[in-house]
């Protein structure tokens, strides 16, 4: 028996002892009512000498102990076979590119509105409207141009942590502490009550972190602090597809780029980025190598690699091809939590807004910070860089979404 | 860490630090009528030498898969990702750096659309 001193694990220790101890029960326990196996305790039936427990634990414990050596020895197998491919950095390849020249990114526009802290944003395809969401429970749809609200509508929750533009820009996705992910058709009808239309979609046990519209309006993609994605017909509410692997809350999700696309990449409080097949539910590959939570996740405009951002005050590149981080985005004066991460549209600059009211931009192929950004007040809660990729929005705890190019 | 077939608890615990709210009590979840039980991981663990068994072989299971990926070198997959940059620069704005003429944002003066 090993000894370790991880609470998880602890508990898996627990089932050695009762299964160990299992074999001796017939001269351990007294002869009574059979236990109903708990943590820590045996079940045996009082019959005739031999307890049927004994040998039942014994088999298990024996079966468990080869797939447990079986997982150690594919997880070594696994490293080892990374490691062979490592032959060499992402930046070295980049020595010869081109430094980039100094930018001039300023904010373009500042949207007013939200009473509260801003948590979620996203654009339209039409690339000047926005939806945003906030703590205060309202979601608003903006004009970016213009500054101006076209629509506004109040959740029945607070702390509204996702939404999402419909592909066709006639309708968004929300959700938050209520667990679910519900649609609002968009009506230019002013007349027309906004709320009366909302139409419940997803349903999971615990908060929603992040919703997704697929290539059409009508499947969501919904992540949760119940620890699972899933994938939802929105006409029906029907569940099409759940992923479950997250070992803690999921926290953010992207789908992958191309239009035959059917994978999907998460990240999580497990500090686990995984990509999954959607057709399946299978995950196809995962990447552990963040140090702490990781908020967000955004994939390379090619599909062959995704960026992520996380608590722990980096923002890593993983290749999909190589199976690896590829890439780390960090530096010592950087002590913050990345929130949010989102590529421009030939992938060599990424954004990243931070808990320490800065947005940062890094060369993605050479390693470095290329900008600095200050302006949010308060925390930069989320970073989308427009569909047509002329502008990126930031949303804030200071309550203003910022249009920067 | 991968999960050993041993799941976390089911945390609300991060929605403080991250959002600072209270988590929402269990009682206000609706019942399991989501479709989204067993085999959900994300369930608080059971006790059962079968459950274990069956969830140690789907570590299994996922590590053999993982293992058997077809590969590529670092070297290989770094120059795609360079060349796809390098291929875009030009049509990406924010790189470049559009003229107010093209960038519909730089321009102080709103837009009106006829």
């Amino acid at each position: 028996m090993r000894m370790r001193t991880a609470g998880r694990v602890g508990r898996c220790l627990r089932i050695w002892v009762s299964a160990a101890l299992g074999a001796q029960a017939p001269s351990c326990f007294p002869p009574g009512p059979s236990i109903h196996r708990g943590e820590g305790q045996c079940r045996w039936v009082p019959r005739g000498g031999k307890t049927r427990m004994a040998t039942d634990g014994l088999h298990e414990s024996e079966t468990l102990a080869a797939l447990r050596s079986e997982a150690e020895g594919l997880k070594g197998k696994l490293e080892e076979e990374r490691a062979k491919l490592h032959d060499v950095e992402l930046h070295q390849v980049a020595e010869r590119v081109e430094a980039l020249g100094q930018f001039v990114m300023k904010t373009r526009r500042t949207l007013k509105g939200h009473g509260n802290k801003v948590l979620c944003m996203d654009w339209c395809r039409d690339k000047r409207r926005i939806v945003s969401s906030s703590q205060d429970g309202k979601v608003i749809v903006w004009d970016s141009f213009t500054t101006n609200k076209e629509h506004a509508v109040t959740m029945p929750c607070t702390w509204v942590m996702a939404c999402a533009y419909a592909p066709s820009g006639c309708a968004i996705a929300c959700g938050g502490l209520d667990n679910k992910c519900s649609v609002y058709p968009l009506t230019f009808d002013k007349n027309e009550n906004m709320a009366a239309k909302k139409r419940s979609v997803a349903m999971h046990t615990n908060y929603l972190s992040a919703c997704s519209f697929t290539n059409s309006d009508m499947q969501i993609l919904t992540a949760s602090g119940d620890g699972t994605c899933a994938l939802w017909d929105v006409e029906s509410g029907q569940l099409l597809q759940s992923f479950h692997g997250h070992g803690a809350d999921v926290l953010c999700l992207d789908l992958a780029p191309s239009e035959t696309g059917n994978t999907f990449v998460s990240g999580g409080c497990d500090k686990k980025a995984m990509v999954w097949d959607m057709r399946s539910g299978q995950c196809v590959q995962a990447f552990e190598t963040h140090e702490s939570d990781i908020n967000s996740v955004r994939y390379y405009p090619s599909g062959d690699a995704f960026a992520s951002g996380s608590d722990d005050a980096t923002c890593r590149l993983y290749d999909l091809r190589a199976d690896r981080e590829v890439a780390i985005y960090s530096k010592e004066s950087i002590i913050f939590g990345a929130s949010s991460v989102d590529f421009s549209l030939s992938g060599r600059l990424l954004f990243a807004g931070y808990n320490d009211y800065t947005i940062n931009v890094w060369d993605v192929l050479k390693g470095a910070r290329a900008s600095i950004l200050f302006g949010h007040e308060n925390r930069v809660s989320t970073l989308r860089v427009s569909p047509d990729g002329t502008a990126f929005c930031s949303g804030s705890w200071d309550h203003t979404l910022r249009v920067w190019a | 860490m991968r999960a050993e077939g041993v799941v976390a608890e089911a945390r609300t615990g991060n929605l403080e630090t991250k959002f600072r709210v209270p988590p929402p009590p269990r009682a206000a979840c609706p019942p399991a009528q989501s479709t989204l039980d067993p085999p959900s991981l994300a369930h608080e663990w059971t006790m059962s030498g079968s459950s274990s068994v069956a969830a140690m072989k789907k570590v299994v299971q996922q590590l053999r898969l993982e293992a058997g990926l077809n590969r590529v070198k670092v070297s290989q997959a770094a120059a795609d990702l360079k060349q796809f940059c390098l291929q875009n620069a030009q049509h990406d704005p924010l790189l470049t750096g559009v003229s107010s003429s093209t960038n519909p944002f730089r321009p102080q003066k709103v837009c009106s659309f006829l």
